[in-house]
């Protein structure tokens, strides 16, 4: 069961190559009515219908909250990855029908912030296009950091700055421009809260950062969906329903539950919201946990999984579902 | 320290060191002695990042000791309102990483904390710790007046003059519990004023 997910029929109404490797895709309602209003920073999780295979996949909203007649998400093409954005990238096109859910925020703006520093890599700027169009509309306070890897890989980098001038800055990796990291942490007003998007190393290296220099948790905001990682085929036996089942190389573990008709709820399958947190009865083997919901504590202990993100590898494993 | 009734009503911890690049104190009268524990814990260099504002009360103590704490500055106020101006320009000025620490009666804490929410800083991430005495700041709900001081149950309001039964329903936005008439019904029934909050 997904909670809160209620869905959306929407109809695929553009789709528009951005660089070498994004792509946009543009969502109206099928009844042609207004979609739900959402704020900057939420997400849906689009369902990709592929032969009999369903993929269901985790996009930041990047349009204007302000303007709820469609919905955009850009994904970034992964070669390498379980072919979800490779099948939007080749199979989405216009008029398409898709089903979407309903918009989800995990990674809001605190209103009561005295200014917005907004942190950015690669693909993870999706959710600052809709954050600081939010807040300019609104007199905002902010300021984005924005690290790509080359000019032309930086995605949406000139609307930006065509929008917002110099409150954007922008870093070049070929270039070998840096964040200077501590100095800008060290130098923001009393107030200020702090947003971070992109690769798990640079939120790790900036939350790691800003703790040191003295930033309340509280004021450090990160989101990183997760990817289901591929890896080796394993048996679960699934406690409550009675079950016992197989998860493929190329399927998550919450994918596999809800192929044998268990419904385990969810929000966001990136590891991030929580919903899908499971316990495990018992295990005689090694997890591989991939989420950020769980505490290391509850990594370590071996009694809970996340089942959207994380594997296991060994002889058996138990869960209470 | 106090029992969680509802919600509302503000529970204390105890001060330790945080990361951080500058830490603010404010404390009055025996709040000082939780800043003099704390310091116990403190890594070696910790109060040359820190500034202390003090308020010591009718008894004058504790002065001497927070001197031997060796801050980078140690400043002596007779009252909350008199240091308020110059807190307000502290944290107007003041950077991310800065951290605040405040000890002593609830009505210093609160009062303290409320500047520091106006100037954004998130309540969970304040240092506090309760001593000294259990003295509340109250709020009429009728007249809006503000009562220092409160150590009685029920309370006179210092502005209307009803008799409040002192609540633990507390405003952080106004740091003060509130304070609802006791008789509104009989105002002739006068229930005993005990000592409730010593």
């Amino acid at each position: 069961m997904s909670t809160g997910t209620t869905k959306l029929d929407v109809v695929v109404s553009d789709v528009v190559p951005i660089n070498d490797l994004v792509t946009r895709f543009h969502f109206r309602r099928r009844d042609g009515e207004l979609l739900p209003t959402f704020s900057g920073g939420a997400h849906v999780v689009v369902e990709m219908r592929d032969g009999d295979r369903t993929r269901l996949n985790p996009y930041s909203l990047m349009g204007s909250p302000l303007d709820t007649r469609e919905y955009t998400i850009s994904v970034r093409r992964d070669d390498v990855g379980r072919g979800g954005s490779l099948f939007m990238h080749r199979q989405v096109k216009p008029g398409l029908e898709m089903v979407i859910s309903y918009p989800v925020n995990l990674f809001s703006l605190d209103l009561r912030a005295k200014k917005h520093l907004m942190l950015a890599g690669g693909i993870g700027i999706t959710p600052f296009m809709a954050q600081t169009s939010q807040l300019a509309g609104a007199g905002g306070n902010f300021e984005l950091h924005y690290t790509c890897r080359t000019a032309s890989l930086g995605t949406y980098a000139d609307v930006l700055q065509q929008r917002y001038g110099n409150r954007v800055r922008l870093y070049h990796d070929d270039r070998e421009e840096r964040i200077d990291l501590d100095r800008l942490l060290s130098s923001q007003p009393l107030g200020t809260h702090l947003y971070v998007c992109g690769p798990a190393g640079m939120i790790n290296w900036v939350r790691d950062r800003a703790a040191s220099l003295g930033w309340p948790s509280e004021t450090v905001h990160f989101e990183h969906f997760a990817a289901p990682q591929p890896g080796a085929p394993f048996d679960v036996t699934l406690a409550l329903s009675d079950k016992t089942i197989r998860v493929g190389e190329q399927q998550s573990l919450l994918e596999a539950m809800e192929a044998a008709g268990v419904d385990p709820p969810y929000l966001c399958r990136g590891g991030v919201c929580g919903q899908c947190e499971t316990n495990v009865i018992s295990s005689d083997g090694k997890f591989i946990h991939n989420d950020h919901w769980l505490s290391e504590e509850d990594h370590r202990s071996g009694c809970k999984i996340m089942p959207c993100v994380s594997r296991f590898e060994g002889k058996s494993l138990v869960l209470e579902r | 320290m106090a029992a969680k009734t509802i919600i509302s009503r503000p529970i204390y911890g105890t001060l330790s060191p945080q990361p951080g690049k500058h830490h603010l104190f404010i404390a009055d009268a025996e709040g000082a002695l939780a800043i003099i524990d704390m310091a116990g814990k403190a890594p070696p260099g910790f109060f040359e990042g820190a500034e202390i504002v003090f308020i010591p009360g009718p008894e004058g103590k504790h002065i001497a000791a927070l001197e031997a704490l060796k801050p980078a500055q140690l400043h002596i106020a007779p009252s909350f309102a008199s240091l308020l101006p110059r807190l307000r320009q502290t944290l107007t000025n003041a950077h991310m990483g800065l951290r605040l620490y405040l000890a002593g009666t609830e009505g210093l804490i609160g009062q303290a904390m409320q500047v520091a929410l106006e100037a954004g800083m998130d309540h969970t991430s304040m240092q506090t710790e309760h001593r000294g005495s259990l003295a509340r700041r109250m709020q009429c709900v009728h007249c809006k007046g503000i009562t220092e001081n409160v150590t009685t149950q029920p309370a006179l309001c210092a502005h209307c003059g009803l008799l409040l039964l002192v609540r633990d329903h507390y405003s952080r936005r106004l740091a003060a519990f509130q304070g609802v008439c006791i008789n509104a019904e009989d105002r002739t029934e006068n229930p005993p004023m005990e000592e409730a909050f010593p």
